[in-house]
């Protein structure tokens, strides 16, 4: 990169001299000779419908041969496709059978677990990896799905997250150890991961759904391919990271390679594989809440039609439920990555050793039974009455909550209109709709331009050529206008995190107190699906532009708050100590000295954010939208393969444009600056 | 070959960069140092020849970038050397086959790390008792073994610690055991105790030499310390920029060394604890009182002859002949001579 940068510098410095005109000019020439082009030539504004590649067209037909006629060595490709999803068919229904339907179906006369055991079995297992803490969160998790009539639809979801978990990992893990041990698929499949990273989650479901039926099995693929990357990547730095001292005594104690590998590194790499695993169940879950327009029952299908009939307190209540279900999966997961084994356990008693699997079992048999004769242990009551007959009286109604929830909301909306809409309206008009009218208006030669200029001064031709074949990619196929209303909208969302991100990363850095209380909510705000962040969204702006960049705030302000922060702090005290001794003020101290050297990591975290409004912003199609990530949303529905997947592809191009752009300046920078 | 000799190496080369067997075969085996820089390899371990002893403590002695620890990852073959020939027990070493060295590292090869190396998901027991388990050799059988080693090392009672809950010098404990359960042929120690600081250091050199002298196996140590080489060394060869100095006993290498670069390091040694009284004696003269022996160091000799009015006797204690004389003014010159010399240099 930095040889490509300093080719492109001295290549501008050769015959024509294009570097004898300052940087703004040549900026200004692109900009003035585009919008001259674009006054003469209608086709600089709207690229020509005769020079349009039917490009989603050709996809669309290719996917429908595919399914109809192709043929693999001799197997027609539906056939395959089909006995894929009739494998994974299999464990999706055990663990339906188990969780939720009983196992009527393969001739058994056993219900699926009672609730009454999974809720003890959770807080079991919590209390086993965790202590008391744990457990009791867990156990108020539990209580929590039980009395708000949400059981059967968490179940429902962990249905597909309990498969495809141990899918990813193992997938995971062996793609991560291929990517070690052999060049070749190092070279294939670290760019592909590169690409994954950048894709949103609504991008994977296109292509899997184009392929496969609408059904669970969808939505587990699609969850799948997207939660193993982390996986990968985890076990790939884990290994790398196996001290050569460990490797070396493995070595020489005689390991053969498959020794070495079993024996001494995947468990010395165990702290960062179980970082890898949490990721996934994090991953995991995200996905399945938005997998439901693809077929995934449960948590995420019920939020998203609650949303869809604006019953925001229904929504409310499920929404609570998947974000307890994220934070207990994150916290078990990261208590089971850190838990210390018992050094004492082989001396003592089998009944203490396994004390938790025990009572567990206890519990389960017991609640078998006891399901036979109270409803209330098989089915979690969703109604507690005292008394019979005239004296019932109804404690508590976790569906009349529900109603009276969405009533008491509707009528805070009612009031509250008065005060908002005025505020979303004038927003809207004087700053959204002028803007989004300005990337409307852009001519595609001065996007394509600027973005090409700045790619070529900032990466040299390697990051030209890929830039301006992704912008060419959206430009011919005809998808213009719905990629600038996505560029237009996660830009203002990424201006206005960095403008609340960088000045709470900066407080962050100068106050204990604040980082105290800043960084776990930042913590917990990148646990929950994204999912979640469209409900208040909704609930207080309903749909529209400002409601979607609104829900892109909390989940893409983290990454600017927390590289704000972990810049301010990575750097040497002796440099701040520099500053003070200079007599610099604290602003001046701020602004002069401790800005400049952070801003390389501070633009990363600007990087983040972007990439997380991008998959936000695709998500917010699931509440209307128009732009690229409603194409995803409409080509499930309407089989319109082609289109889906192309405009999936091009939130990730933007993505790519974008980290190559600030990736190559944030390199480049920390090199003058002699850090990293 | 002498039938005492355990590894034979001759003319090892260990060459990085791009093409090392390409570069090695363009110079006729034997670059120029110049040529090495000019075309960006670099000349680990360069033309190296040594052998080593049945039953001696070799150390390689060298400063950091010397190209010992180089060294020593080839003849275990954690490196495979670019060029040069090894033999063990007269069986080339570069020509097994990898279930061959597989068996020669579970059979015939023991090995301490400098920064232990210890597994740390295992236990200490788990950890001694490792090598033994990726032999299939039965859990029985390997828990009894291990929990020997460990006694040995004076760790009795703390099986079931971690790693990380030991200290340095337990940890390296933990290493030795490990090294030595599978009852090596040769035991290669790699800068075992510069991790440690300097107490423990001395702790564990005493604790290496006690196992020495139960054990009695060949010995290649690294280290870059020459005090901790010449109080543990039969012989030691020094290493600089890749080649072998100079490979002799420290009392050779104190009294006679071979270039500026290893006068250096030997200028700075004990000498009272390295030179020998034979080394410095002077003939037989009548007046002589009392006697000291000849093998013995001028340290432990020192007070009988620097208080005594005459020259001292010196006895080879084989014969019980009278071979020589020691005065106050050799044992004084020898041992802080050094100084003089030092000022002479610079």
């Amino acid at each position: 990169m930095t040889e490509a940068t300093a080719n492109a510098r001295t290549g501008s410095g050769e015959g024509f001299s294009l570097a004898a005109i300052p940087l703004w000019g040549q900026f200004a020439a692109i900009i003035i000779s585009g919008v001259l082009l674009s006054l003469v030539w209608d086709g600089a504004t709207r690229w020509p419908e005769a020079w349009t590649l039917p490009m989603a067209a050709w996809i669309t037909e290719f996917i429908e041969w595919l399914k109809s006629e192709a043929t693999i060595f001799g197997i027609a490709f539906k056939d395959i496709t089909r006995g894929i999803g009739s494998a994974l068919e299999v464990p999706v229904d055990w663990a339906e059978y188990l969780l939720y339907r009983g196992f009527k179906k393969v001739g058994l006369d056993l219900g699926p677990l009672p609730w009454v055991a999974v809720a003890a079995g959770v807080t079991i297992f919590a209390h086993w990896v965790g202590g008391w803490r744990l457990a009791i969160l867990c156990a108020l998790t539990m209580l929590y799905l039980a009395t708000f009539n949400l059981w059967k639809d968490s179940m429902k979801t962990m249905t597909i997250v309990v498969v495809a978990v141990p899918m990813a990992a193992i997938i995971g893990i062996g793609l991560g150890i291929w990517v070690t041990r052999s060049k070749t698929a190092s070279r294939i499949i670290s760019p592909m991961f590169d690409l994954m990273q950048a894709t949103p989650h609504m991008a994977y479901l296109a292509p899997v759904a184009a392929l496969f039926a609408f059904g669970p099995v969808t939505a587990l693929i699609a969850t799948v391919i997207f939660a193993m990357p982390p996986m990968a990547r985890c076990t790939i730095l884990g290994l790398e990271t196996v001290s050569p001292a460990v490797l070396e005594a493995g070595q020489m104690s005689g390991c053969t390679r498959r020794q070495l590998l079993w024996k001494v590194e995947l468990p010395a790499a165990k702290r960062t594989l179980m970082l890898g695993l949490n990721q996934v169940v994090m991953q995991t879950l995200a996905m399945v809440v938005i997998a439901s327009i693809a077929g995934a029952t449960g948590l995420g299908h019920k939020l998203l039609y609650s949303l869809q009939q604006l019953r925001i307190g229904v929504a409310i209540e499920q929404g609570i439920a998947i974000s307890l279900i994220a934070i207990v999966l994150d916290r078990l997961t990261q208590a089971y990555a850190y838990k210390e084994t018992d050094h004492f356990a082989a001396g003592k008693p089998f009944m203490q050793r396994h004390r938790h699997l025990l009572l567990f079992l206890v519990i389960l048999v017991l609640s078998y039974i006891a399901a036979e004769f109270f409803r209330w242990v098989k089915i979690p009551p969703s109604k507690f009455v005292w008394g019979t007959g005239d004296a019932k009286t109804v404690l508590f109604d976790a569906k009349l909550l529900a109603r009276h929830a969405d009533q008491a909301i509707r009528d805070f909306n009612v009031l509250a209109f008065d005060y908002i809409n005025p505020v979303r309206d004038w927003v809207t008009i004087h700053i959204l709709l002028p803007v989004r009218d300005f990337f409307l208006w852009l001519p595609w030669p001065v996007f394509v331009g600027v973005i090409g200029l700045a790619a070529w001064r900032l990466g040299g031709r390697p990051v030209l050529l890929l830039c301006l074949a992704l912008m060419a990619s959206f430009i011919v196929t005809g998808f213009w206008v719905e990629t600038m209303k996505t560029t237009y909208l996660v830009l203002i969302a990424a201006a206005l995190c960095v403008m609340i991100g960088v000045p709470l990363g900066i407080w962050s850095a100068r106050s204990d107190r604040v980082a105290n209380i800043v960084m776990p909510i930042c913590d917990t705000l990148q646990t929950f699906p994204s999912f979640i962040y469209l409900i208040p969204a909704i609930m207080l702006f309903r749909i529209g532009d400002f409601a979607n960049i609104f829900a892109i705030l909390p989940y893409a302000t983290v990454p600017a708050i927390r590289y704000t922060y972990l810049g301010l702090k990575r750097i040497p005290p002796v440099t701040i100590e520099a500053g003070i001794a200079n007599g610099a003020t604290k602003w001046q101290r701020l602004f002069k000295v401790e800005l400049p050297v952070a801003l390389p990591e501070i633009m990363l975290g600007l990087n983040q954010t972007i990439m997380m409004a991008l998959a936000m912003t695709a998500i917010t199609a699931l509440i209307g939208s128009t732009d690229l990530g409603q194409e995803v949303v409409r080509s499930i529905s309407t089989q319109d393969f082609g289109r889906g997947i192309l405009a999936g592809f091009f939130i990730a191009a933007l993505g790519i444009i974008a980290d190559r752009l600030i990736g190559s300046w944030a390199a480049e920078r920390k090199r003058q600056l002699g850090i990293g | 070959m002498p039938a005492d000799v355990k590894i034979e190496c001759r003319n090892l080369w260990k060459v990085f960069g791009a093409d090392p067997h390409g570069f090695l075969q363009r110079h006729n085996g034997d670059p120029a140092p110049e040529a090495l820089a000019e075309e960006g390899y670099i000349g680990a371990v360069q033309d190296v020849s040594f052998d080593v002893h049945e039953g001696e403590i070799l150390i390689i002695m060298g400063l950091s970038g010397s190209g010992k620890s180089t060294l020593i990852r080839c003849i275990t073959r954690l490196n495979d050397p670019t060029a040069g020939e090894m033999t063990y027990e007269g069986r080339d070493l570069l020509k097994l086959s990898e279930r061959e060295l597989i068996d020669m590292r579970r059979h015939k090869m023991g090995m301490v790390f400098q920064n232990f190396g210890l597994l740390p998901h295992r236990d200490v027991l788990e950890n001694v008792a490792f090598p033994l388990e990726v032999q299939g050799i039965s859990k029985a059988d390997r828990v009894t073994r291990a929990k020997a080693m460990i006694d040995l090392v004076g760790l009795g009672g703390r099986e079931s610690y971690f790693p990380r809950e030991l200290s340095g010098g337990q940890q390296q404990r933990v290493g030795i055991a490990r090294s030595l359960a599978v009852e090596p042929d040769i035991w290669f120690l790699d800068e075992p105790f510069s991790a440690l600081d300097p107490l423990i250091r001395a702790e564990m050199q005493d604790e290496f030499i006690r196992l020495q002298s139960m054990l009695h196996k060949t010995i290649v140590f690294i280290t870059h310390d020459f005090e901790e080489a010449t109080k543990l060394a039969d012989r030691i060869g020094i290493m600089k920029d890749g080649r072998m100095v100079q490979l002799a006993t420290p009392e050779e290498l104190v009294l006679n060394p071979a270039d500026d670069y290893v006068a250096e390091f030997a200028r700075n040694a004990p000498r009272e604890r390295i030179v020998s009284v034979g080394a410095i004696m002077q003939p037989a003269t009548p007046s002589a009182s009392g006697t000291v022996p000849m093998t013995a160091r001028i340290g432990s000799v020192a007070e009988q002859v620097l208080t005594a009015e005459h020259p001292v006797a010196v006895v080879d204690e084989t014969s019980g002949t009278i071979v020589g004389s020691i005065d106050r003014q050799t044992v004084a010159t020898s041992i802080f001579g050094r100084y003089n010399e030092g000022e002479r240099a610079a």
